[in-house]
């Protein structure tokens, strides 16, 4: 029985996309960092990226969590849309999180329609990559 | 086909089918050395060996994701389809990855006719993953007309690309360095194509200069010079050029026969190295398990005997445990 193998632990792969219409990144890069330093594979996406583009990546890369980062306000649009497409395609069990501007009452309603998580601004590092892991690791 | 494919396991005859999902979760299972890959893998051989492979290698920054985005474009436009996997390094302190090659990707997100795999190369040297070459393997077998394997931003003595690309090509951009660079061992040996990137930037005409000079003292044993194509991915020029070089080159591997000798080497190569893995992780069992044995390494750290006296007899201990 290879053991070293079994023992070995996977790295998490996870997606970090900002969809939409946002002009800067800087918060997704920072998190997709500070997941990168907790030894996660990350996919980097980056800037405007459709729906369909982010449902794509995440079944071709095969991801064990999403995280989506949105600052121009469109969360209720493509939000939505997103969870919608995942599970049309096959990605129903993964789990998305989300950070970035979203008013407390949009949160709830989106919690609601599936996001697992929702970070606003001033979350710290930790909290983000403590969730994400707890995340990734129940839906495994 | 159909009969013969009903004879795969499950999920080879899913991907040979197109199911992408299946093809992905199969990679992963791959990367992550899970057994369950292994029935897959090895079914799935048969029907590799089709496509080419074509790899693009050079140090960090000289633009081989945004080449990689031009191929597949001109890949497109002609109709063919692509699997193409990036190669990220990964840390090695933490394991972490930022696999960012799929931002330069620009495709309509309906075109079922490109996949991409980000890979991290979780602490394999050389350029690549230890899974890169199975991973190729199974896009081929998908049925991707041609795969693109981009690297990790290489060093001088990055070459395992070359153990499984048919093509390389050896991505650098002006102002590099001299043209003593292009004479050191190494990266600029297993080029079948010298791309200049870039050249929309001051000094392009030097550095395709200095590489002429290069491949001019020639020293490739199997006659192929190696063409030097200019290309900007901003201007996007030398993107036909520089795929039609490889399209020669796949030819000249043909009608030489080149192609058959590198396979040899290559595929020799890995079944010794295979089977290296395999011996090693059962002498590893072996002298953790063994009483006899590890009295061996007592004996060593004691300074008894010495470690190569020790492999000797663990190697043969080995034998007459049988």
């Amino acid at each position: 029985m290879a053991k070293g193998r079994v023992a070995k632990k996977t790295p998490i792969r996870v997606l970090i996309a900002k969809p939409g219409l946002d002009g800067h990144d800087r918060g997704a890069k920072v998190v997709a960092r500070a997941l990168r330093d907790a030894g996660m594979e990350v996919i980097y996406a980056g800037l405007r990226q459709t729906p369909e583009e982010i449902v794509r990546a995440a079944l071709e890369e095969d991801v064990d969590l999403i995280g989506l980062s949105i600052l121009s306000g469109a969360h209720m649009a493509l939000f939505p849309r997103i969870l919608v497409l995942l599970k049309e395609e096959g990605g129903r069990g993964i789990p998305v999180f989300a950070g970035g501007i979203i008013p407390d009452e949009d949160a709830r309603r989106l919690k609601k329609a599936g996001i697992r998580a929702i970070f606003g601004p001033g979350t710290s590092l930790e909290e983000i990559v403590t969730t994400a892991r707890s995340l990734a690791r129940r839906s495994a | 086909m159909t009969g013969s494919s009903s004879r795969l396991p499950a999920a080879a005859r899913a991907i040979v089918e197109g199911d992408r999902r299946a093809l992905a979760r199969t990679i992963t299972a791959v990367e992550n050395g899970d057994p369950s890959a292994d029935r897959v893998v090895r079914s799935l051989y048969a029907r590799s060996g089709r496509a080419p492979v074509v790899g693009l290698t050079g140090p960090l920054g000289v633009g081989k994701s945004s080449l990689v985005n031009a191929l597949v474009g001109r890949l497109r436009s002609l109709g063919q389809t692509v699997g193409v996997i990036g190669v990220d390094p990964s840390s090695p302190f933490t394991g972490g990855s930022v696999l960012g090659d799929r931002i330069r990707l620009e495709r309509r997100p309906d075109d079922t006719g490109v996949f991409f795999r980000s890979m991290a190369s979780r602490g394999a040297a050389g350029g690549v993953a230890a899974a890169t070459r199975e991973v190729s393997r199974l896009l081929d077998a998908a049925g991707f007309d041609v795969i693109l394997v981009e690297t990790v931003g290489s060093g001088q003595v990055d070459v395992a690309i070359r153990d499984i690309a048919s093509t390389s090509i050896v991505v650098v951009v002006p102002h590099l360095g001299d043209e003593v660079q292009t004479l050191k061992a190494g990266l600029f040996e297993i080029a079948d194509i010298f791309c200049v990137n870039k050249v929309d930037l001051p000094g392009a005409e030097l550095a395709k200069r200095d590489l002429a000079e290069l491949v001019m003292l020639g020293g490739r044993p199997s006659g192929w010079a190696p063409p030097i194509v200019g290309t900007s991915t901003v201007e996007t020029t030398g993107i036909d050029e520089l795929w039609n070089d490889v399209i020669a080159h796949e030819k000249f591997l043909d009608s030489s026969g080149e192609r058959t000798r590198g396979e040899r080497k290559r595929l020799s190569t890995e079944i010794v190295g295979l089977a290296r893995d395999h011996v090693g992780r059962e002498l590893t069992r072996r002298l953790e398990r063994d009483p006899a044995l590890r009295h061996l390494l007592d004996e060593v750290v004691a300074r008894h005997i010495d470690p190569r006296t020790a492999a000797d007899r663990l190697v043969r201990g080995g034998r007459r445990a049988r």
